[in-house]
């Protein structure tokens, strides 16, 4: 009789019904102790997440409501803030693809030879904290350029560099490239056409994920936003913290929210991406 | 080609050179070694030292602590919880700054929060058991929340690397459990571990947003004393100093990330 069970991982394979008395009890313990880290974690990581959102769904006497939630739109610089932030997300969004899709799929078709080099100046501002980076940008930027936001869309590029570009370059080794483009080519299409109905369309999954990481970074920074004086979500929220309590919470949940459901979303293109990869894998 | 390095080459190496030549002038432009001294001394030094011990400190215990969650992960059966806790762990690892500040505020805050109420009903307040949320070890307890997911996302690859036949063999030449993990587990994960920590290292030493938000820039830490000076709170004549701090956190972070670097490639000998 096999039991192709919880010991399969732990206790080597094929645990069987006369299996030493010892064996079995050290398999429970273990199970007890993996309960009790599992419990624990959830604890710890629950804990400030319910109180945020406890917090977040009280009117100042402590009652349940969503006062907090419907009047955040009507506070003051409330809605200025937000539209300051998606903007700049838009715009960086935007201004990375343009920058990084062409690059990626040059590197991939034409210059291979070259991906470590890439590997490597992508993984850079890894090394460049934003608290570091604004230093020298305050200090360098021409004036015209310091008195607009998009000064920082600039450098949110680079910060989101290296995440778009793992993302892009996954998706670009998951499809076979070569051949599409060959076949494209021949049959008479351009390189725009090559690009805009052959290659994206193809990219879906890791553009779409490219794009979610770089709305969630520029909507959740800070550091940046606040030191180069202009007020960005984050910004205000930091900045309202002081007038009212529960609708600062609310502020910081629904960002938080909005957060979650972006990156949730890259995992699962993540996901379907690498499946993807495997049968590549398989069938050739 | 050409669009990317030039414009990377703008976007990260210039504001890098003008830090490391505005750490050698003084704000008049005259070359001088007094920025570098002011970190070598007193209340840099002090914040420099408190960052990198503030780092260490968030980087070996959630390291630790990750190695056991991620293997009471990887070991549990359901997939369930196994996709629920990837998801959730590239969400929170990703879940630094300012949002972490109040939600924080909302659970261990001293009066009002929600966490602190309830463990004050059984006596257990922690805040009078010497506990602060708004000094350096209240900052350190609120990175744990995004370095322990970090550390659990980096070292999961690594434990599914483990692979079954290495401790039958072990069991099947006598081996008891503590020796399989003694001889042939550990060294197995070392590079993998060392490396989440360098890691760990790295984005603890870099956060900047959720020290300052919570402790108001009160307490003494690199990142917090470079958003002073860029905020112009700095002393008369020490304006410069901020490039230098900014320029010795970028020399701490390329070793750590040369280290990781290192440490990856002999991790990936065993991940296949």
């Amino acid at each position: 009789m096999v039991t192709v069970g919880e010991g399969y991982f732990f206790d080597g394979p094929a645990v069987r019904d006369e299996e030493l008395p010892v064996r079995r009890r050290r398999r429970k313990k273990f199970r007890t102790w993996r309960l009790v880290v599992l419990i624990v974690a959830a604890a710890y990581f629950l804990a400030p997440l319910y109180a945020g959102l406890k917090f977040a769904l009280q009117n100042d006497s402590g009652h349940f409501s969503f006062w907090a939630f419907t009047s955040l739109p009507s506070e003051q610089g409330f809605s200025d803030a937000f539209f300051l932030s998606m903007r700049l997300a838009l715009f960086t969004a935007l201004a990375e693809l343009i920058l990084m899709v062409p690059t990626a799929i040059f590197v991939h078709i034409r210059l291979p030879k070259l991906r470590p080099v890439m590997d490597f100046v992508t993984i850079l501002p890894i090394v460049v904290p934003p608290i570091v980076l604004i230093v020298g940008v305050l200090g360098s930027a021409p004036l015209w350029l310091k008195s607009s936001p998009y000064l920082l869309s600039i450098f949110y590029v680079v910060l989101a560099m290296p995440f778009v570009y793992r993302s892009l370059d996954a998706g670009l080794s998951a499809i076979d490239l070569r051949t599409l483009v060959e076949a494209s080519r021949s049959l008479g299409g351009s390189w725009i056409r090559t690009l805009w109905s052959v290659i994206m369309p193809n990219l879906r999954a890791a553009l779409l994920s490219a794009t979610a990481l770089t709305l969630a970074l520029v909507f959740g920074e800070y550091t940046m936003a606040n030191l180069d004086g202009w007020t960005t979500m984050p910004v205000w929220i930091a900045q309202f913290q002081q007038s009212d309590a529960h609708i600062t919470l609310a502020a910081a949940m629904a960002l938080l929210i909005g957060t979650w459901l972006l990156l949730s979303l890259i995992v699962a293109l993540d996901r379907s991406q690498s499946r993807r990869r495997r049968r590549k894998a398989g069938t050739s | 080609m050409a669009p990317f390095f030039i414009y990377t080459g703008v976007g990260l190496g210039v504001p890098i050179v003008y830090i490391f030549r505005n750490a050698f002038l003084t704000f008049q432009g005259k070359f001088t070694f007094s920025n570098m001294d002011l970190l070598i001394h007193g209340i840099y030094l002090k914040g420099f030292l408190d960052s990198l011990l503030l780092s260490t400190i968030t980087s070996i215990i959630p390291g630790i602590l990750g190695v056991f969650l991620a293997y009471a992960i990887v070991t549990s059966n359901s997939a369930v919880l196994k996709r629920m806790v990837a998801t959730a762990s590239a969400v929170l690892a990703n879940f630094g700054g300012i949002n972490l500040t109040f939600i924080f505020i909302a659970a261990f805050g001293e009066t009002t929060g929600i966490i602190t109420v309830w463990l004050n009903h059984i006596h257990l307040n922690p805040w009078s058991h010497g506990f602060d949320l708004y000094n350096f070890y209240g900052v350190a307890f609120v990175y744990l929340y995004f370095q322990l997911p970090l550390m659990v996302l980096v070292i999961t690859p690594a434990l599914g690397g483990l692979r079954q036949s290495w401790r039958e063999a072990a069991q099947n030449m006598g081996a008891s459990n503590w020796r399989y993990w003694r001889h042939v587990g550990i060294p197995v994960l070392m590079p993998s571990i060392l490396g989440g920590v360098l890691l760990l290292f790295g984005s603890s030493f870099a956060a900047y947003a959720t020290a300052q938000t919570l402790t108001e820039g009160t307490v003494t830490l690199a990142p917090i004393q470079i958003g002073d000076t860029v905020a112009g709170n700095a002393i008369a004549g020490e304006a410069n100093v901020g490039f230098a701090i900014a320029l010795g956190m970028l020399v701490v972070l390329t070793i750590t990330m040369i280290f990781y670097g290192l440490a990856r490639r002999k991790a990936s000998k065993w991940l296949r």
